[in-house]
């Protein structure tokens, strides 16, 4: 059967638009008169010239971007290799954080200690600490490599992080999900295994991907140890010519990366939540 | 022979007594329906046969093994003893198959072959083979149950708990759950229910038993309790599900 719509669907469907084509007019109108003001604002005033050769000399930019990138490829590498490391050791902090075995209490005790103290220490005390303070203990067959240790002191923080956000995924699951399981016969582990763990891993993706953002961004603090990352390369370049040009190559590169993520974590987000109250409702 | 003796069970949550001193026995290949209003410790019994809860006094045995023991292995125990919960709990995660067959698998030692194909039986006895490799949230609330009450029986429980089965669901979709419970029955299951579907504990019942505040009051046959109720407290429920219009 076909269908057309009557006069009257017609007639409204024509004042929809007329009113729609009127909210685009003032949306418009609005947005160059505001975003327009506040760029005349910006370059009409007397310090803009200033400003410009400081912050946005791109002819130098453009010449010191290579630095600048090949610095960005170590917070790359420095963020894959740490993120791999951050998962196993957090994921087994948040096991030994909810088992309930008796044998494993010291190791509750133990993780519990863990989270408790890196989450509340600045990441960049625990950078300085394992940084210098371990090359200063001068032991035999330990690196002293400022990178190696700079990742270290990354890992042991964010671990704490992260082991906490997939505690919460491990207790967010349902304990009727538990009983099924328990009742078919499965034992704690196995429960865990293939019925808790699957779940709760879904659930923690899009904290995760925050965290990884987060992750990458931290990477940048080892420059103070004397790592050439992103930061450290741009500081280098901007104290040789007193030009912060570098500083906003910098910021531009992780931008580059960090906002495409960010969206990314937003669209999984949304699709997970759909997803839950899909489910809540069937 | 029995396959499960309850004797002198206490349970209570605080200071709330929940069951009190309760007996039951139930032979091989029969059906005991439990009958009572919400809070009577309906659920609570079978989540006690089924050490989800631990009991505070008396005596649970299942095949003549006292599983209250507390030296017992829990899980070796839940092997002998399918349930079925009220919410379904299918995990949401695995499909139907993989829902049935993970038990088996991981717990039976079952090769996955053999209990896919025995899954895949037990699908088309039921009329479900063709949702087999769908999720959970793809089925309607009648065929989450059925495949809830299949991945229980796929590990051939000696003994069937089934906590209020339909109480979830629409009551379009009530007989096509009980349809599955009647069929196991007929195959000799040994069962233990909860529910408030008074025609169908006369249909499956061998033993009728009316809980008040965590007591049974009335035992019998359906037609002794049910038709033919002696206690005034009895007379007084069954009024009040008939008024309801669910008998």
């Amino acid at each position: 059967m076909s269908w057309s719509p009557s006069e009257r669907e017609q007639a409204r469907q024509k004042t929809r638009q007329k009113i729609a084509r009127k909210k685009i007019g003032v949306a418009t109108a609005s947005s160059i008169v505001v975003l327009g003001t506040l760029v005349i604002g910006l370059i009409s005033s007397p310090g803009w010239q200033v400003v410009k050769e400081t912050f946005f000399d791109w002819a130098y930019g453009r010449e010191i971007l290579h630095l600048v990138a090949k610095g960005l490829i170590t917070n790359i590498t420095l963020t894959i290799v740490a993120s791999i490391a951050i998962g196993i050791i957090a994921l087994g902090l948040a096991l030994a954080r909810t088992s309930r075995s008796a044998a494993l209490t010291p190791f509750r005790l133990l993780a519990t200690a863990y989270v408790d103290i890196f989450r509340g220490i600045p990441l960049l005390l625990v950078i300085l600490l394992v940084g210098f303070g371990v090359p200063a203990l001068r032991l035999t067959g330990v690196t002293n490599s400022v990178i190696v240790l700079g990742t270290i002191a990354v890992v042991i923080t964010y671990s704490a992080y992260v082991a906490e956000v997939i505690r919460s995924g491990i207790l967010s699951i349902h304990p009727s999900q538990r009983a099924a399981a328990r009742s078919l016969g499965l034992s704690q582990t196995q429960t865990m295994r293939y019925v808790v763990l699957p779940q709760a891993f879904k659930r923690v993706v899009p904290p995760l991907l925050n965290d990884l953002v987060a992750l990458l961004k931290d990477t940048g603090l080892v420059s103070i140890l004397g790592v050439t990352d992103a930061v450290r390369a741009a500081q280098i370049q901007g104290s040789r010519t007193f030009n912060y040009t570098p500083y906003v190559i910098a910021a531009i590169l992780f931008l580059l990366i960090t906002i495409p993520l960010t969206r990314y974590t937003d669209r999984v987000l949304k699709r997970s939540i759909e997803k839950q109250n899909a489910q809540g409702s069937a | 022979m029995n396959v499960l003796e309850v004797t002198n069970l206490r349970k209570s949550f605080g200071n709330e007594v929940v069951l009190n001193d309760l007996n039951l026995t139930v032979p091989e290949h029969t059906a005991t329906v439990l009958i009572g209003a919400s809070g009577s410790g309906k659920s609570t019994l079978l989540r006690c046969i089924n050490l989800l809860e631990q009991i505070d006094d008396g005596e649970i045995r299942v095949d003549g093994i006292e599983i209250s023991d507390p030296q017992i292995n829990e899980d070796e125990v839940r092997r002998k003893l399918g349930m079925v919960f009220q919410s379904f709990n299918l995990f949401p995660h695995m499909t139907v198959l993989e829902n049935i067959t993970l038990a088996p698998i991981k717990v039976h030692q079952t090769s996955k072959d053999e209990a896919i194909m025995q899954a895949e039986k037990l699908l088309s006895r039921f009329d479900l083979l063709d949702k087999a490799h769908q999720y959970p949230d793809r089925l309607s609330g009648g065929q989450q149950q059925r495949v809830a009450i299949i991945r229980s029986i796929a590990n051939k429980p000696r003994l069937l708990l089934l906590d209020e089965v339909t109480s979830a669901l629409d009551p379009v979709l009530v007989n096509e759950v009980l349809a599955i419970v009647r069929d196991l029955k007929q195959d000799g299951m040994t069962m233990v229910l909860a529910t408030h579907e008074m025609g169908f504990a006369t249909q499956v019942a061998d033993e009728v038993c009316f809980l008040k505040d965590g007591l049974i009051l009335e035992r019998g046959t359906p037609s002794q309790v049910l038709e033919n109720p002696q206690l005034p407290e009895t007379k007084d429920f069954l009024k009040r599900v008939h008024e309801a219009g669910r008998l």
